[in-house]
């Protein structure tokens, strides 16, 4: 009955609008984007609250891609874990077990040949471009550029070609091992690689004409979804992200690990050259820059990569003393962050990730409120998120 | 001959010969033309992007969308619960009413007009603006968000774009001084440095002074016809990445089909007009073999010819457009409209106005 008697009182309410005084009452619309979304990169959900076409409030909603990858952690050994690793950030497999790799080595103190080290550094390289590719063709698909999305793509195609001649795998790979590799390059591979670094150089300009410098593109990224520095290290962002908005922090540089320390490179930054520091095209144009360096670190690798076996210091078994460890890598998101918990058995006793993409993803709200709708995918697009790295 | 009069013969009545008449553009041209455009659309855009696109379905994959009609057509047909049923079904035959009847008045050649209406440029811009209601119809029946964002979207799109282009249409008329396509295709007779967007048939100074005034007019043109037929840059009603697909994301089937066709019928559409009253309309470039030849039938088949080739050739920019360049903001593509191509057709049209003056 109460019901009833509300509905009623509703019903009144509404005919009574005061037409005359513009007093006409409005709501907001919510908007479900996703899970299934051409956009969204992934399994996500964004609920909107829309004014017309104005984002009031982004809300996002994740777990779709949930695995369990920490539990799961817990039942296997050491080396065992690193499949799973793969899996998180399948776009940038190979620097998931890169990173897992350097922090279970850090814990049990476990030296590494030469070799090794240059072999992962160069494949680490090889995936930040890949990755940086998938950012960069996706943002332009989104944008609504579906060309640079497939010349991208074509490019992508030939470095995981080059993965699939070392490890048999183009998208998760399990290279890495704890120790070493799992098998030794091929012996075409260092030809075709510098061959790859010759064939690339020239089609870096060829997105920059056909995308980056298109005036439309400009017009849609510039001075969208602006990140002033203090904001993004309040966020926690790290990466791209973080250097977009002017902050020259880059792991492989201000926190070695490997053999970065060796290599001649640039940490190039958001200089706002478009709009304002920290805007999208920013975070676009850095992951630009950011290839451009990595071509720079693999051609001295490729040419002073020393020979040498490489399975050599894979242990038999990884048992590392009783003891904890925070371990961190720059993904070609941000900083990936392994902290290990060892009881002193095979089995890790907790494994915690911190992933880039998560981190990066709790900004979209501040950066998407009081613009439209085109502009969430936009911004969505530019902080370049991975579900599986969200959700782990 | 034209092609009223042999239907006059044939069937002996005014009615049906004219109903007939009527009916040929959609049977001869605009159901081949869009096959063909799909297509076409394909190949241009797999050939841009380094790939191949359909390969299976005959030789090169021509037959290819021959396959895709034969999937749509046996697909269900899905009406979403919650739908305002008449409105949902009603909308895309007015979408695909909207844009075919705009070749009824358009001239293919100096013998194959579907009707030779004088007010033909009126009708035909009254006439494209049903599209308008059907989109508004479609996104508000399906009762879905995103359809609904994508029809308002469009509907302010569409409206306000075609404020340029009855503007240049304007400047045509004004210097013409006719409405008819056809006498308007006719006054353009001779080589191609008779065409309007070169100063058109006069001669003399005021003809030089027009021609830079034509072409701004011809760049306002293409462009907000871009805008009406919703493609890239001004793909914002469908904008694949945002609305997923916009006013028909709810359609199926033969339905969605309906859409799809009508998509492409105005591509051509827009392309014609542009082509009627700035590139000759039926006009050949460079005279006729049938003159030549002293073959007089052969000279209509030469205009069909013509101008089915400058319409594709506008079709190809279009299509070549949308493989290249991102898509705009809709506060953005507004901007463009009223900030800077009204008053931009607007000086056109004055300075126009004064050249044809003197």
């Amino acid at each position: 009955m109460l019901d009833f008697e509300s509905e009623k009182e509703m019903i009144t309410e509404e005919n009574n609008i005061d037409y005359k005084s513009g007093n006409i009452k409005t709501e907001e619309m919510v908007l479900n984007m996703g899970p299934q979304h051409p956009s969204t990169h992934g399994v996500l959900r964004l609920e909107l609250e829309l004014d017309g076409e104005i984002i009031l409030n982004v809300i996002p909603h994740i777990g779709y891609l949930h695995r369990c990858f920490e539990k799961h952690c817990e039942a296997m050994t050491y080396p065992q874990v690193i499949p799973y690793t793969d899996r998180m950030d399948y776009l940038a497999s190979m620097y998931n077990e890169f990173g897992y790799a350097v922090a279970v080595e850090r814990l049990c103190s476990i030296e590494i040949p030469e070799r090794v080290e240059y072999i992962r550094v160069i494949m680490g390289e090889f995936q930040r471009i890949a990755s940086h590719l998938v950012a960069l063709g996706t943002y332009g698909a989104d944008i609504g550029a579906v060309t640079p999305f497939l010349f991208c793509f074509r490019d992508r195609e030939k470095i995981l070609s080059l993965f699939e001649m070392t490890c048999g795998a183009r998208l998760l790979y399990n290279y890495i091992w704890i120790g070493g590799v799992s098998h030794d390059l091929h012996p075409d591979f260092i030809r075709l690689a510098k061959e790859f670094v010759t064939y690339f150089k020239p089609k870096i300009k060829e997105l920059n004409d056909l995308l980056t410098n298109n005036k439309i593109f400009i017009q849609r990224t510039a001075n969208v979804g602006v990140m002033p520095l203090e904001t993004a290290i309040n966020y926690g962002f790290t990466g791209p992200n973080l250097r977009a908005s002017g902050l020259k922090w880059d792991l492989r540089r201000d926190d070695p690990y490997s053999i970065y320390n060796k290599f001649d490179f640039d940490i190039p930054i958001g200089d706002g050259r478009m709009g304002t520091v920290g805007d999208s095209w920013d975070r676009y144009y850095v992951r630009v820059l950011e290839m451009e360096q990595s071509l720079k670190i693999l051609e001295q690798a490729l040419n002073q990569i020393p020979e040498g076996d490489v399975t050599s210091a894979v242990p038999k078994r990884v048992k590392p003393p009783v003891g904890q460890i925070y371990s961190r890598v720059e993904n070609p998101r941000g900083e990936l962050g392994y902290f290990i918990m060892s009881n002193g058995t095979v089995n890790p006793y907790r494994i915690k990730v911190r992933g880039p993409s998560f981190v990066n993803l709790s900004a979209l709200g501040e950066l998407c409120r009081g613009h439209m709708i085109a502009d969430v995918i936009a911004i969505l697009g530019s902080i370049d998120i991975v579900l599986g790295d969200v959700d782990r | 001959m034209t092609i009223y009069n042999f239907l006059l013969k044939l069937t002996g009545s005014g009615i049906l010969a004219s109903f007939i008449q009527s009916l040929l553009p959609l049977f001869v041209f605009i159901l081949p033309f869009a096959l063909f455009a799909v297509l076409l659309e394909r190949k241009v855009s797999a050939h841009m992007q380094d790939r191949l696109g359909p390969m299976r379905v005959g030789y090169h994959g021509i037959l290819q969308t021959v396959a895709d009609i034969l999937k749509l057509i046996q697909k269900e047909d899905i009406t979403p619960t919650d739908t305002d049923k008449p409105l949902f079904n009603i909308a895309p035959i007015l979408v695909f009413a909207g844009s075919y009847a705009v070749f009824a008045a358009i001239p293919f050649s100096s013998a194959f007009i579907g009707t030779n209406i004088s007010l033909g440029l009126f009708y035909i811009v009254a006439v494209s603006s049903l599209v308008v209601a059907g989109i508004l119809m479609a996104g508000w029946a399906s009762n879905n968000k995103y359809s609904l964002l994508g029809a308002m979207r469009s509907a302010a799109q569409i409206v306000s774009y075609e404020i340029p282009t009855i503007m240049v249409i304007l400047t045509i008329v004004m210097v013409s001084g006719t409405l008819n396509l056809n006498t308007l295709s006719e006054m353009q007779t001779g080589h191609f440095w008779n065409w309007y967007i070169l100063g058109g048939p006069g001669a003399g100074l005021s003809k030089f002074l027009l021609i830079p005034f034509m072409v701004i007019g011809f760049i306002i043109i293409y462009t907000s016809t871009l805008a009406e037929v919703n493609r890239t840059p001004f793909d914002i009603p469908e904008a694949e990445s945002e609305l997923v697909a916009g006013y028909h994301t709810e359609y199926s089937g033969m339905k969605f089909a309906m859409f799809f066709l009508a998509e492409y019928a105005n591509m051509f559409a827009v392309s014609a007009i542009v082509v009627a009253i700035f590139f000759g309309g039926f006009q050949s470039p460079i005279g006729y073999l049938g003159n030549t030849l002293g073959i007089h039938w052969l000279i209509p088949i030469e205009q069909f010819f013509w101008f089915t080739m400058k319409g594709m050739f506008f079709v190809f920019v279009q299509m070549w457009l949308r493989w290249t360049l991102p898509r705009l903001r809709v506060d953005q593509l507004m901007a463009v409209c009223w900030k800077y191509m009204i008053p931009i057709a607007f000086v056109n049209l004055i300075i126009i106005g004064l050249i044809t003056y003197i």
